[in-house]
């Protein structure tokens, strides 16, 4: 099986969040950076089980500049065959999938995974976009995925419940929590991982048609009223009258 | 024209749908454009749209809509939005919209916004604000295309009852044949979905163990909540996994979530900490929880949630 996982960097979750003072630019200053968990924990880890499964070959793709190359170099010593990325800033989802799906369209894979989300802009679009420009199948928030053959079942999250689909080859995945178990690299994977070839190739052009332009902090919590437990229907009667919410 | 994409359940409008056509008839005001709703397979009362500001109701019923395939699904918006000439698009951030909202910027070659929270301005560019970094900050995007897909953030806005039912008008379009099929599927009956709670009743490790959930559904099933719980309940397997909450689990923003014997760690705000109002029930003065929150009780949960069940109910009895 021919696999290709999009892989993306976040910041790590417990980076303290800060812009330009402008607003108009994240502030990278001091940030930790990883791989985005739901393409490193369950989208990558799957497509290795399937790979050791069924044989064939993992390959990775990131859409940024060489600064990524240190998660991409991860990504290679959990156990990926090779890895491209296409060099370039981008700005929007839509511009990522294009790179995407360019190079994917070329290659015919037979599952194209990326994460539910990334953690930072939580936007939860590249895998459809992918779908799309590709005219293939998306299986969605997907916490379980099983190859037979030539076809694939899966398990969708879906609100309040679990959607069992079926799906042939090839198609669009992206994984949620419970598609598989994070894997910790080790020695003799990092030390190949500097060996396996990561192609460094250019962007198609492509429009920019949504932008993030200003970012701001959200307003500070006022202070937390404070009571102890002979105290409830005095808060009760705030959450009524003060709070709205009941 | 503003369209929105009303999603249904077994032939039900979600209440996610009513505030969809809400946030479509603000942004076609800021627009100075009108509102049309497109009502996809079967669904009751579609006309009731037109109270929340739909002036058109539109529908495709289609055999190959009875279940859920992002392709089709994407066929139908996309071909309603060519007969229509609609510009903007609007769907749900739901499972379903945040699997047709990528396919439709991709197809309409439009920009997208995923988790729009407000409603859109227009002097100098279409801009909308959405909670990015898992809600540690707020971005606001410019969108420079000539057609525009959004999705809604549930519980962001209030469906606002503006005018009266209008009538329905069936769209003819010729759809692809689904290529994913469905199977089977398995829901969780008798509760509201955690994404779409507007009370949440969420507990943690200060619990002890399972045998302990008894005063947390307790609470719950008095005030009409549904319940949640922090990862490594879930983990151990004290709670099922649709419970989790957080940064690796479902981000939610109900109008209350209660949090009982839940430290508060940043990983666990990350899902929560768009909820309008936090109640926080901690033995510990120092648990970062009560930062974040809006009413904190310091005591043992084991005395303090009994009590303030009974306070709910002494509430309920007086209303
Ligand atoms: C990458 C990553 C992702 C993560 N994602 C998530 C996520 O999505 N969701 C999530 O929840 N966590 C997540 N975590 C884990 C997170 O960091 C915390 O470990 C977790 O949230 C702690 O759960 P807890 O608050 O239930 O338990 P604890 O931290 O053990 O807190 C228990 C709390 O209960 C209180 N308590 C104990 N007994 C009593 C009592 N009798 N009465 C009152 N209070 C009592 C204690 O004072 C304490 O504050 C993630 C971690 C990482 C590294």
């Amino acid at each position: 099986m021919k696999l290709l996982v999009c892989v993306s960097k976040t910041p790590d979750t417990t980076s303290r969040i800060a812009f330009s003072s402008d607003g108009a630019q994240f502030d990278a200053n001091g940030v930790q950076y990883i791989m985005n968990p739901y393409d490193e924990w369950y989208a990558l880890v799957r497509a290795l089980e399937l790979k050791e499964a069924h044989g064939g070959t993992v390959t990775l793709i990131n859409v940024g500049t060489e600064s990524n190359d240190q998660v991409i170099r991860k990504g290679l010593a959990i156990g990926a065959d090779n890895a491209v990325r296409v060099n370039c800033d981008p700005q929007s989802s839509l511009y990522v999938a294009k790179q995407i799906a360019e190079y994917a369209g070329k290659e015919n894979f037979d599952i194209v995974f990326c994460g539910k989300e990334t953690i930072d802009y939580n936007s939860s679009e590249v895998g459809a976009m992918v779908a799309e420009f590709l005219d293939l199948p998306f299986v969605s928030f997907a916490s379980k995925l099983e190859v037979s053959g030539q076809t694939a079942t899966a398990a969708r999250d879906i609100e309040g419940g679990t959607e069992m689909v079926e799906v042939d080859l090839p198609f669009v995945v992206s994984a949620a929590k419970g598609m598989a178990e994070q894997r910790i690299p080790n020695m003799q994977g990092i030390m190949m991982a500097k060996r396996k070839p990561l192609d460094v190739i250019d962007p198609v052009p492509f429009d920019e048609l949504s932008t993030p332009v200003q970012y701001t902090l959200p307003p500070a919590k006022k202070t937390v009223q404070l009571f102890n437990a002979d105290q409830m229907d005095e808060l009760v009667r705030l959450l009524h009258e003060e709070a709205k919410v009941i | 024209m503003v369209l929105i994409i009303a999603e249904s359940q077994k032939g039900q409008f979600k209440k996610s749908a009513f505030e969809a056509v809400t946030y479509g008839y603000k942004t076609a005001q800021a627009m100075g454009s009108t509102c049309a709703a497109l009502v996809l397979g079967e669904a009751a009362n579609a006309g009731d749209l037109g109270k929340y500001g739909a002036g058109a109701v539109y529908q495709i019923t289609d055999s190959a809509l009875q279940q859920f395939d992002s392709q089709v699904y994407t066929a139908a918006i996309a071909e309603a939005v060519k007969q229509l000439g609609a510009d903007v698009v609007i769907l749900n951030h739901s499972s379903t919209g945040k699997s047709l909202l990528g396919r439709l910027a991709a197809r309409l070659h439009a920009g997208s916004v995923a988790g729009a929270n407000t409603v859109p301005t227009v002097s100098g560019g279409f801009r909308v604000k959405k909670s990015v970094f898992s809600g540690k900050a707020i971005a606001e995007y410019e969108v420079n295309s000539p057609v525009k897909v959004l999705s809604l953030t549930g519980n962001a806005i209030q469906p606002e009852v503006v005018g009266s039912a209008v009538s329905v008008s069936a769209l003819q379009v010729s759809l692809p044949a689904p290529k994913v099929k469905v199977k089977e599927v398995i829901r969780e009956e008798g509760h509201v979905p955690l994404p779409e709670a507007e009370l949440v009743v969420s507990a943690g490790r200060g619990m002890k163990g399972p045998e302990n959930w008894g005063i947390v559904e307790e609470l719950a099933e008095v005030i009409g909540a549904t319940t949640a719980c922090s990862r490594p309940v879930a983990d151990v397997g004290w709670r099922p996994h649709h419970e989790h909450v957080g940064q690796t689990g479902i981000a939610i923003r109900p109008n209350l979530y209660i949090a009982i014997g839940i430290s508060g760690a940043i990983q666990h705000l990350a899902g929560v900490n768009n909820s309008k109002t936090i109640v926080v029930i901690n033995k510990d003065p120092e648990a970062p929880f009560f930062k974040a929150a809006d009413y904190g009780v310091q005591g043992d949960l084991f005395d303090v949630v009994p009590k303030l069940t009974a306070a709910f109910r002494r509430f309920k009895e007086e209303q």
